[in-house]
């Protein structure tokens, strides 16, 4: 599976003085959320059919913190595509996680993403990969079961669910719902630091969308009627009237 | 030429609105949608194969028709087919624009990133030139104008078939739908348990409304997933969201900043919700939720 190093945003963004990222000097890190999923979803299918798992990421050395998080999960291997920290486009990412996919030693069925980057919001970089490696893929998954070489994905559509079935090797991405992440357990821990991860280091590539600032949208003005307590449902009755949803028998 | 994906999901008319500022604008139209009045052209997509979703047949008509411009509505359905096309064809894709101008031969892009907590400003070059609309960052608007419609059939193979949907299942009968609700009533931590969520039951049943919740409250097994309401649940835009004990986390304020307006029950008056509000209750959301629902039903709800 393929993962991203985000920052924990707190209430509010800030950015650093020349608008190009976020100031995260006083921020933690984290597996953006869909792509936590991916991981535990990842354990869950070797659970249950067998083989082995393989995180990989983009990004800095630090994000090598990420990994070692994965690996205290339960993953067996991890390999880091190390960057400088500046952010890579998606289409830089995915050529450069192709490569390393198609250097890996071993086969693989099933290659998971997170449907979107917390940060970027690119919904893209796990459907270049499918094409770069010509494997059918389909995104915004919530649910995943294997049978005979047969992979049946659910995705939330209408109020109720799609229903796709893709032949093996393929690629998922999964949306945060598909499963709850379990915690590292503190033997995980201890082994994920001992493993050695493996480092690759891919060339950037300019793309035809180029990012030239980032903006904080501004705040709004607090305007709100502030009520007190119980007493106030009269006036919130009168203002449920007043936009129309109040329907009396 | 400008192609806009019409793909079934009422935010394709907010995609078509979009793109008419771009220029002429072509509808292609995958699944049923009424675009009368909402631009001068269309296209049905027409072909036996295509009884339901398939990305790679959406994207491969795309291909064919080689449109200069395609906006796609911020849906599940317009992000994949968009990036089956941009990966087929080398090109970028611009996801969840909210503003776009025209730069000569470039087009100067505003997009959500952290699911719009933070904007970009970027600058998309080359051919064709792809982007998603962020759902409810405008609002659908016809154009008065007389709409001809005419039948496409693209040249569709086994290979645009190996992944579509074999599938449904229905939604349950009778459920108010999260993202098309009129009143949405939305709990967070402050709400205590899974069965404080009865509460909220309540109030939305007699509004005729969903319930839906943060991220926490999805975490800890509260309420489904399918409940939630921000960055990695669902977006919603109500006339009314009725928050109950939730603090505001960006990533949820990004879920239900499309409400048209905001009734807040939080015992804290300087959570960051607060400042979203057109109405603050300041108390105990256990004691206030029944109080309205009381008041409720003295008025004969």
């Amino acid at each position: 599976m393929c993962v991203k190093r985000v920052p924990e945003t707190g209430a509010r963004i800030t950015l650093t003085g020349d608008a190009q990222a976020i100031d995260t000097s006083l921020l933690g890190f984290t597996i953006s959320p869909h792509e936590e999923c991916a991981v535990e979803e990842a354990l869950r299918i070797v659970g249950k059919h067998g083989g082995s798992t393989t995180v990989l990421t983009l990004g800095p050395p630090d994000a090598a913190e990420q990994l070692q998080n994965a690996m205290a999960m339960g993953v067996d291997n991890a390999v880091l595509l190390e960057t400088d920290g500046s952010d890579w486009n998606a289409e830089a990412t995915a050529a450069a996680l192709a490569d390393a996919i198609s250097a890996q030693p071993e086969l693989f069925d099933v290659l998971l993403f997170g449907n979107e980057a917390a940060d970027t919001g690119d919904y893209q970089v796990g459907v270049r990969v499918a094409h770069a490696l010509g494997l059918p893929c389909v995104t915004g998954i919530k649910g995943i079961a294997i049978e005979d070489r047969k992979l049946t994905a659910r995705r939330e559509a209408g109020g109720g669910w799609e229903i796709f079935e893709l032949p093996l090797p393929a690629v998922v991405t999964v949306k945060e719902g598909i499963n709850l992440p379990r915690y590292a357990s503190l033997p995980g821990r201890l082994r994920a630091k001992k493993t050695p991860i493996a480092r690759i280091e891919p060339q950037p590539r300019a793309s035809a969308l180029e990012t030239i600032r980032l903006v904080v949208p501004p705040e709004q003005e607090t305007h709100a009627e502030i009520l007190a307590g119980a007493a106030a449902a009269p006036r919130v009755v009168e203002v449920l009237r007043e936009l129309g949803l109040v329907v009396t028998s | 030429m400008i192609l806009c994906l019409v793909d079934g999901d009422p935010v394709s008319l907010e995609a078509l609105t979009f793109a008419r500022e771009l220029g002429d604008v072509e509808a292609l139209i995958f699944e049923e949608t009424d675009v009368d009045g909402y631009t001068a052209r269309a296209r049905r997509v027409v072909h036996p194969r295509l009884g339901d979703y398939a990305p790679e047949a959406w994207a491969q008509a795309i291909v064919e028709l080689e449109p200069e411009v395609v906006v796609a509505p911020g849906t599940d359905r317009g992000h994949e087919v968009l990036a089956h096309v941009a990966a087929r064809l080398g090109v970028p894709l611009a996801a969840n624009v909210v503003a776009a101008a025209t730069d000569g031969d470039a087009l100067q892009l505003t997009r959500q990133r952290w699911g719009g907590s933070l904007l970009e400003e970027a600058r998309l070059t080359g051919t064709p030139k792809l982007l998603t609309v962020a759902a409810h960052a405008v609002v659908a608007q016809p154009a008065g104008v007389t709409t001809t419609t005419e039948e496409f059939t693209p040249s569709l193979a086994d290979e645009h078939f190996v992944v579509r949907v074999s599938g449904r299942e229905q939604p349950t009968a009778g459920t108010v739908r999260l993202d098309t609700a009129r009143v949405v009533v939305g709990g967070g931590r402050g709400v205590g348990s899974k069965e404080g969520f009865e509460l909220l039951e309540e109030l939305a049943n007699l509004l005729g409304g969903a319930v839906g919740g943060s991220r926490v409250v999805t975490n800890l097994g509260w309420r489904p997933h399918s409940d939630q309401v921000g960055q990695t649940g669902a977006r919603i835009a109500p006339d009314l969201y009725i928050a109950c004990g939730i603090s505001g986390a960006i990533q949820h304020i990004v879920g239900c900043k499309a409400a048209k307006r905001i009734l807040v029950i939080n015992k804290d008056q300087s959570a960051p919700i607060v400042a979203r509000a057109d109405w603050a209750v300041i108390g105990d959301l256990h004691e206030i939720v029944p109080a309205i629902v009381a008041e409720l039903r003295k008025n004969g709800v």
